[in-house]
């Protein structure tokens, strides 16, 4: 017997005990799926989203440049990478948030990070994750998952969630599997774990072999798609850090995330409609390109808003310049929109919340305020 | 509860079958702290890393000539955690052989830390030198660094492990494999000779403030410890020059001595100038302002307080006792940072030595306690590799310049566990029928060893589903 039909007749005739009931991803209250995908290390809204009809960008990245793209409006441009992303906004269905941050204003990635994910006002204050909170507000459980071998912090806390990344490791055996989980039984730490492992596996069924960018929108599309799917799920992207040699590795980071949320949409179908992306990163990097091609820690950056449920088709931003006495600090993009607000007014539209309490409830430190904007 | 067992666990890389036996633990670490550590056999050599490097160079810039532009490869780095995934452009067919001839010296490097681990005479030692690899972590995630990335712990990290934290610093600092690997090595101050040359050719080349930055917050002072941004930038400034010799062909390049790989001083790249940081003034001084920044560094008090609190974290606790911080401050202040003494103050911590307080073990540790209590005398090559990759602990490949999380709410995944079990399948099968997992596992985990796992293994259908069970069971998982 293999893992497979080990965990098919697992969910329906072995021992219960082996499978948190609560994990059984049944059908949730709602119907909106949420996935919000991170992108570690800074990445540059300047370049994601050129703002090619500043007068001051020409000056700023000359070895960088910005040439290509699609313009998307009089004013900003749309990396050339970016076909699908294009394709959305054109459908109205993808909607940017420029001169974005969130309260954070130094410039370490994981004091940045930190605060990103925990939703607190300062590094380390809080101890678990906005996404975790979010969870904590939704009627029944709509199914968190992370797609990730370990629950990053956004989705730590606690409330029930999960994580599945697919392994090439050859399957353990099934009588194994059944051991160790006698084993863990009793491991306050381990016990819990194992039960969410098993559960996850079951459903990935086989695209557990999956490799790649479009694999993994591919899987998270799986995991969220149908009326058994989950509601709310988190991808991890690394790699935005491009202190050197930007442009050809922006762009091809840049397309990996493009098409990871193409095959995203594909695999969702119908769900598509029901559903909001949200892309952010930690903090954005310096205006002026460095010595070496390449951009370092800066502070504004673009927050991008996809999905069938997005009221898209443009950017939303207060533009601050790029002139040399209207950047922050002389060096960075200026925040004008507070990242948490975004998010939190997003979020309340989108499951139908009261958008002060949820603001509280997922940023209660930071005084996040909801929006007037309508995001979905 | 300091038996030989249990600090084999807790201090050193885990027991072997044979040749542990008993005797009082603290001892055994103590009687560590006088030895040296050796460069391990098989390691490359920094002028074979060059040499790869440089004909890689070439090779591309003689494509790039018929093609024009060529992309600047990188690794590829659009994943889902742990599943290295391929966001890279193609590769023209003439560099695979030489980016495989890179990869072969990674994985040699590999090979030669395993070996090291699995049969070193100090596994106190090696666990440090492992420690201080994290801690001043670099990638082999560039095609510049591949090669160079072991290096790093090897040249810069082993000679220094019994040593002084200021000479450990200036080592790694001034390596090849943390100039490129923070971009240092390319860094220019604009009014220097070479800066102002280029600005009159209208090319804007200038300043990378990344390393300084990065030995601020995490190789030093740690984050938020009272430097400003204008820190950052002077100390950038300062340590314009630093930068590796052979492995580019300008007429700068010309000019450095030093074989390929090694550590040059590019006057002509040096900012001129004073600076002041942290309130502090250096005058004009060339290579010497960097490195006299670097000294101050190394004996600060906010360096003393953040290696404290990692070396707490690593050996005590996730969320360690202020007590054991305090006391290992102590020592890095009142020693200058002399590491065997600081290391003396955390094995004299009570603390450290609570069996109801064990870590968890990340895959590089489960992985080699695993080979070690099978045995192994040998690395499994390629094996190794893979599997470390999917424990989702690539050796020397974290994905940022923090190196990988020292907390078990990193590991501890549930995902990451079938992994472990599904490699201990795969290792205790090829282990063969030979190993008795009932006679190894009071071996392995002494005391700690708990009445249901003892009972689990007996049980086993197989010997080796018994050994399996033994690498994954809780206590194992643990330290």
């Amino acid at each position: 017997m293999d893992r497979r039909s080990f965990l098919g007749c697992g969910a329906a005739g072995l021992a219960a005990a082996t499978f948190a009931p609560s994990l059984a991803f049944a059908k949730a209250a709602t119907d909106k799926r949420f996935l919000f995908v991170i992108q570690r290390g800074a990445a540059d809204g300047l370049a994601i989203l050129a703002p090619t009809g500043d007068p001051a960008l020409a000056r700023l990245r000359p070895l960088i440049g910005f040439e290509g793209g699609s313009r998307i409006d009089p004013f900003f441009t749309l990396h050339p990478a970016l076909k699908a992303t294009a394709a959305l906004h054109a459908a109205k269905q993808a909607l940017f948030v420029h001169a974005v941050a969130s309260p954070y204003r130094d410039r370490s990635h994981f004091d940045g990070q930190n605060v990103l994910e925990t939703g607190g006002a300062l590094p380390y204050r809080l101890r678990d994750g906005w996404m975790n909170r979010l969870v904590a507000t939704m009627p029944d459980d709509p199914h968190a998952i992370a797609f990730a071998p370990t629950i990053p912090p956004v989705l730590r806390g606690a409330a029930n969630v999960t994580s599945y990344a697919p392994s090439k490791l050859p399957d353990a055996g099934a009588d194994l599997m059944l051991r160790v989980g006698d084993l863990y039984g009793a491991d306050p730490q381990l016990g819990p774990l194992w039960n969410q492992a098993l559960a996850a596996r079951a459903q990935a069924g086989d695209l557990a072999s999956g490799k790649g960018a479009a694999a993994a929108g591919a899987l998270a599309a799986k995991m969220m798609a149908g009326a058994n799917g989950a509601r709310i799920g988190m991808i991890e992207t690394d790699g935005w850090d491009t202190h050197s040699g930007q442009k050809a590795r922006l762009g091809a980071q840049l397309s990996g995330l493009d098409g990871l949320l193409a095959a995203f949409q594909a695999g969702l179908g119908a769900d598509w409609r029901n559903t909001l992306v949200i892309v952010a990163t930690e903090f954005g990097r310096t205006a002026a390109e460095n010595g070496t091609g390449g951009t370092d820690h800066g502070t504004g950056s673009v927050a991008w808003l996809l999905g069938g449920a997005v009221r898209g088709g443009r950017v939303l931003a207060d533009w601050p310049g790029l002139g040399a006495s209207q950047l922050y600090e002389g060096r960075d993009l200026k925040p004008t929109h507070a990242l948490d607000a975004v998010i939190a007014t997003a979020l309340a539209q989108h499951f139908g919340q009261d958008p002060a309490r949820l603001a509280a409830a997922l940023f209660p430190d930071t005084g996040a305020r909801p929006l007037a904007e309508q995001f979905v | 509860m300091n038996d030989r067992i249990f600090a084999e666990n807790r201090f050193g890389l885990g027991p072997r079958p044979r040749g542990s036996g008993g005797g009082d633990g603290r001892a055994w670490v103590e009687a560590q702290l006088g030895d040296r550590l050796a460069v391990p056999a098989g390691t490359p050599t920094r002028a074979e890393a060059a040499e790869a490097l440089l004909a890689y160079r070439d090779e591309r810039r003689d494509l790039r000539m018929e093609r024009r532009q060529e992309p600047e490869p990188t690794a590829p780095t659009m994943t889902m955690s742990g599943e290295k995934a391929s966001a890279k452009p193609k590769q023209p067919p003439e560099l695979v052989g030489l980016r495989k001839e890179q990869r072969d010296l990674y994985l040699r490097a590999v090979d030669a830390r395993l070996n090291a681990a699995l049969t070193g005479p100090s596994p106190f030692l090696e666990r440090m030198a492992h420690f201080w690899a994290n801690h001043f972590a670099v990638g082999a995630t560039k095609m510049t660094t591949v090669g160079f990335a072991g290096l790093l712990e090897m040249e810069a990290i082993r000679p220094h492990v019994t040593g002084r934290f200021a000479d450990m610093l200036l080592a790694v600092e001034r390596h090849p494999a943390m100039l490129l690997y923070l971009d240092q090595a390319q860094s220019i101050g604009p009014n220097s000779l070479a800066g102002e040359r280029a600005g009159a050719r209208g090319r804007d080349l200038g300043l990378n403030e990344n390393l300084a930055r990065e030995i601020l917050e995490l190789h030093t002072l740690g984050v938020r410890t009272g430097y400003a941004q204008a820190d950052v930038t002077e100390f950038a400034r300062a340590l314009t020059g630093w930068t590796v010799a052979g492995l580019g062909r300008g007429p700068l390049q010309r000019r450095l001595g030093g074989a390929p790989g090694d550590f040059a001083f590019a006057e002509m790249l040096h900012e001129p100038g004073a600076r002041t940081i942290l309130g502090k003034h250096y005058g004009e001084g060339g290579e010497e302002q960097g490195r006299a920044v670097l000294m101050d560094l190394a004996v600060a008090p906010a360096t003393a307080r953040h290696v404290a609190t990692k070396l707490a974290r690593h050996f005590v606790a996730d969320d360690p006792p202020p007590a054991v911080i305090a006391r290992v401050e102590q020592a890095f202040l009142k020693s200058g940072g002399d590491l065997p003494t600081v290391y003396r103050a955390l094995i004299a911590s009570p603390e450290a030595w609570d069996p109801a307080r064990p870590k968890f073990r990340n895959p590089w540790e489960w992985t080699v306690a695993s080979f070690r209590a099978l045995g192994l005398d040998k690395a499994p090559g390629q094996r190794a590799v893979g599997m470390l990759n999917e424990l989702g602990m690539p050796v020397w490949r974290p994905t940022s310049p923090a190196g990988f999380d020292d907390i078990a709410a990193s590991w501890a995944g549930p995902d990451a566990l079938v992994r472990r079990v599904e490699a201990a399948q795969r290792l205790a099968a090829t282990a063969g029928q030979e190993i008795d997992a009932r006679a190894l596992a009071p071996v392995t985990l002494g005391s700690r060893l708990s009445p249901a796992t003892a009972q689990a293994i007996s049980r086993a259908e197989s010997p080796a589903t018994g050994l399996a069970l033994l690498l994954v069971s809780p206590e194992f998982l643990r330290r």
